[in-house]
């Protein structure tokens, strides 16, 4: 539930937006041939539990005949003790794994961004008040209150957006505010300023673009943590409600029966494993392109 | 100095205060009570247990109540759902093992972590750096509850080596504490690795060099003092991540430990065993930073001035 | 015998964008006792020679191509680990740039001063404690037992710089290497600074290899001088034949650059065009590009340093023909 500390130093592009620095990470990226095949394979996940389940229906219909089948041309990746294919389940729960990693990351980027732009961008006491407001929350121990949130008030598919996203946004302000402070007093943005652009164009025009690099970068090693954080809960029995199934289920299912039904805990865990995998070499080798600066040896 | 520890001390106390108040409220005001779930208990029977425990004063009253009872008399309540036990003694009885496992996690995490970090950086970019640094990344990727049983499978069932489940003999304590372990064993690699690589750059490496410094004594002497502190760093992150851990290895190897009357009492919905716990782990980790923080002021010469 | 003899040092780093060749063919001798200066702009190889000698290169991505630098009869430049640690440090000391980096942040002062003892040979605590206070002492730094204990932090850049002088001077080595030890420092601290490594070098009749970017600091510090240009010696003479008659048509251009060396008034000279790029073979002298004296011929061949006076040497081969003449 911690991510890599190590981020790139702020990456400083011309006003416009600096198409080569764009062109030159994406020449950097090509090169690096795990991140590229970890993109492919994050490529190919997505739009098998995209596509998948529309083509087999059969993920949530139970059927005793098919009990725990192992591994068969019928069933790739055989069935579950409900008799349900294994491969639809987790196809299906990918769904759900991906859309809580893509919408709580969604949740901590617009409010972790909009914090600490703001508090990087006005600086001095407002800065320092809303910072001392971070520090004090990021004592807190935060795993213990998403699980004391999931167990009082229900297995809430929005409330899990909602309490992770609430937890994963702190890293992204302190990140933010760094490099929109060092911008700050950057010429070009305080001639900006002297030349009496409005503040609300300073923003969306120099500063965010400026600050891009980086939070790609940590929003590609945000993604994992979540999907980590929510399989955790799911693990303990607090994340999605059943029916619906996401792969932290999936895998506390098959742990439970797994001394005679392998192949349950096996391919939901090598599911996981490998997207998380992937997304954390996704997100290595994007600072390294973003940033040649940091990865110089 | 101290300044500082006092600066510390009060900021801990602040956060574990408000922490407190938060998770209080919060369990008060959550739909549900202990006692849904006792689906024959007659009106007249829940109105006394209610009494009983005081539910029926006002929140602040009992707020007051339930905090002075543990910072006056060590007392965290009654458990709702374990009857004629207190959270006190259930904490009693089953932390020690929560902690010996985290002891274990934590040794695990820092002695092959640290030495895997530190001996990659000495020869970076070669076998020695690239082995120790994908297995890092393996283990980063691999989360306790998918590692904890595969080791489970493995060694416990096919191999026989180890027992599977419970806390009494040497043997069952391997493969928990080397599930909780490895997780953290391959940040603190990572991290290790990072710092001694950003410290063996710097000038004053190549000052110890040329003062013909052996390469043992430039590493020792040196080097580990500012390479180790991001990791020392994540000491207090570690912890943090070790206790949550420990709900799923005590989960998956059956483990009596604190860890798992959490996430029991968790869904149960037991107010006081809820409280006790998230209180106590909140404790735990505030101190915990708090320690870090200063012994990383003690071991860096320019912050301990701040 | 000289103390340090130098042949055919050449050193190239491999870089992803090809061969940077930092050192060509750098030959020099230093006898006991006296000061080399080592000129030359950023890039001309003047620090790579100087870290070369210390086995300071950091490899990979640096290479010593070839070469010897013999030292008290051993080559450094092919010294093993333990021989090499065994000199550095107590016969060859070195000074750097930047004192604010230099000296370890974690590490209490004194200790570091007190390491090279330490590292080369047994000594007691209250020796090497008696020690280091004198050092500190004779290099002008005021309370040293308050300050043996003390954190780099806490010194200004000027005191930290002679707290590294007397730490490499603690041992009393026979060559002291001084990589630029005033550039980083402010211009009043500057002149104290070498006022102190002179009269440290007379006290204790230490050699030292002075590399500057700066002709004016040489001029009042060295005996010798080496001019240094795309990682070759262009010029080398005694530092009065150096300023007064230059026989390098880039030596010439660097004075006539240097406003306190022209009378008010003239206009200052700037060389034009910029030094090459060393990732890039180039053919003949690597100077002809910027230099109005130069023909076709200079941009074929190869380059010798070429004695044409008593003691003075440079690698011009229209000076070395009497071609030109150089004011």
């Amino acid at each position: 539930m911690t991510v890599d500390s190590t981020l790139p130093a702020p990456a400083i592009v011309e006003v416009e937006p600096g198409h080569s620095l764009w062109q030159d990470a994406w020449a950097r990226l090509r090169k690096n041939r795990l991140a590229v095949a970890s993109g492919v394979l994050l490529l190919v996940m997505a739009c098998a539990c995209l596509i998948g389940p529309i083509f087999s229906q059969d993920y949530a219909e139970q059927n005793l005949s098919t009990y725990a089948t192992p591994p068969s041309a019928e069933h790739w990746l055989g069935t579950d003790t409900a008799g349900r294919d294994l491969l639809s389940r987790i196809l299906i729960g990918g769904r759900v794994s991906f859309s809580v990693g893509l919408c709580a990351t969604a949740v901590a980027l617009l409010i972790g961004v909009t914090y600490g732009t703001i508090a990087g961008f006005y600086g001095g006491r407002v800065d320092m008040v809303m910072m001392r407001i971070v520090d004090i929350i990021y004592a807190f121990p935060f795993t213990i209150f998403v699980i004391l949130l999931m167990s009082l008030f229900g297995r809430n598919f929005l409330l899990l957006f909602a309490a992770i996203g609430a937890v994963e946004w702190l890293t992204m302000a302190r990140i933010v505010r760094g490099q929109v402070l060092t911008l700050r007093r950057m010429e070009f943005i305080e001639a900006a300023i002297a030349t009496g652009v409005p503040r609300r164009r300073i923003i969306l025009r120099h500063l965010i673009p400026n600050v891009l690099g980086p939070i790609i970068v940590y929003t590609t090693l945000t993604i994992p943590a979540i999907m980590l954080l929510e399989a955790f809960l799911s693990f303990l029995g607090l994340g999605v409600p059943p029916p619906m199934a996401s792969w932290g289920v999936l895998i506390d299912d098959g742990r439970k029966v797994m001394e005679e039904f392998w192949w349950l805990i096996t391919f939901p865990g090598l599911a996981l494993s490998l997207t998380l995998f992937a997304l954390n070499f996704l997100g290595d080798g994007l600072r390294d392109a973003l940033d040649p600066k940091a990865s110089k040896d | 100095m101290l300044k500082f520890i006092a600066n510390r001390v009060a900021q801990t106390l602040a956060v574990l205060f408000v922490v407190g108040t938060i998770t209080f409220f919060l369990v008060r005001l959550a739909p549900g009570s202990p006692f849904d779930q006792e689906r024959n208990m007659s009106p007249d029977v829940r109105r006394n247990m209610e009494e009983y425990y005081g539910f029926d004063k006002p929140l602040l009253v009992q707020y007051y109540r339930y905090f002075s009872g543990i910072i006056l008399r060590g007392d965290f309540g009654p458990s709702y759902k374990y009857t004629n036990r207190t959270v006190t003694e259930l904490i009693a009885e089953s932390l020690p093992i929560s902690v010996e496992l985290g002891l274990y996690g934590m040794a695990i995490a820092i002695s092959i972590g640290v030495v895997a970090g530190v001996v990659a950086s000495l020869r970076p970019n070669t076998v020695t750096d690239y082995v120790p640094m994908s297995l890092s990344m393996v283990g980063i990727t691999l989360p306790t509850f998918v590692s904890g049983p595969v080791l489970l499978l493995v060694f416990g069932i096919y191999l026989r080596w180890f027992s599977v489940s419970g806390w009494s003999e040497a043997e069952d304590k391997v493969l928990p504490a080397i599930t909780l372990g490895l997780y953290y064993a391959a940040y603190f690699a990572r991290l290790s690795r990072g710092g001694m690589l950003e410290v063996m750059s710097q000038d004053y490496i190549r000052t110890a060099r040329a003062k013909g410094a052996s390469e043992t004594r430039i590493v020792f002497r040196h080097a580990l003092r500012g390479g180790l502190l991001p990791a020392i760093s994540f000491f207090g992150p570690a912890l943090a991540g070790i206790i949550s851990g420990s709900f799923t290895v005590e989960t998956i190897f059956q483990i009596p430990g604190l860890g798992r009357y959490f996430v029991t009492a968790a869904s149960n919905r037991d107010y006081t065993m809820i409280m006790g716990t998230v209180v106590l782990f909140a404790a735990l980790i505030c101190v915990f930073n708090m320690l870090v923080d200063i012994v990383l002021a003690w071991l860096n010469p320019r912050l301990r001035l701040e | 015998m000289p103390l340090l003899e130098v042949e055919n040092l050449r050193v190239a780093f491999h870089t992803r964008n090809g061969i940077v060749r930092a050192v060509n063919d750098v030959s020099f001798s230093l006898e006991k006792g006296g000061t080399l200066g080592v000129v030359g702009e950023s890039g001309s190889g003047k620090s790579v020679t100087g870290y070369a000698m210390m086995g300071l290169i950091p490899q990979p991505p640096g290479r010593i191509e070839g070469g010897r630098a013999i030292f008290g009869g051993v080559d450094l430049l092919h010294a093993s680990k333990a021989e090499l640690n065994a000199i550095r440090g107590r016969k060859i000391a070195m000074i750097f740039q930047d004192p604010m980096t230099s000296l370890n942040p974690f590490m209490r002062v004194g200790d570091q001063i007190m390491e090279p003892l330490r590292i080369h040979g047994k000594i007691t605590s209250d020796a090497a404690r008696k020690k280091a206070l004198d050092a500190l002492a004779e290099v002008g730094v005021q309370d040293p037992s308050a300050r043996l204990l003390a954190y780099p932090h806490e010194l200004s850049g000027g005191m930290r710089q002679r707290v590294m002088i007397a730490m490499a001077l603690i041992t009393n080595p026979a060559l002291l290497i001084a990589d630029e030890p005033t550039t980083a420092l402010d211009v009043t601290v500057q002149a104290q600074v070498l006022e102190l490594i002179r009269k440290m070098q007379q006290n204790h009749g230490t050699a030292v290899i002075f590399i500057t970017h700066d002709l004016g600091v040489v001029s009042g510090f060295c005996d010798q001088v080496q001019v240094m240009y795309a990682g070759r010696i262009v010029e080398s003479a005694s530092v009065s034949d150096i300023f007064e008659r230059p026989l390098h048509p880039y030596n010439r251009a660097l004075q006539k650059s240097i406003p306190a060396f022209q009378p008010k008034g003239r206009d200052l000279y700037t060389i034009p065009g910029a030094p090459p790029d060393l990732s890039r073979p180039i053919a003949g002298c690597s100077f002809a590009p910027r230099c109005e004296f130069a023909t076709d011929a200079c941009r074929k061949g190869d380059l010798t340093l070429t004695e044409v006076a008593p003691a003075h040497g440079t690698s011009c081969r229209r000076v070395q023909r009497g071609e030109i003449t150089l004011d």
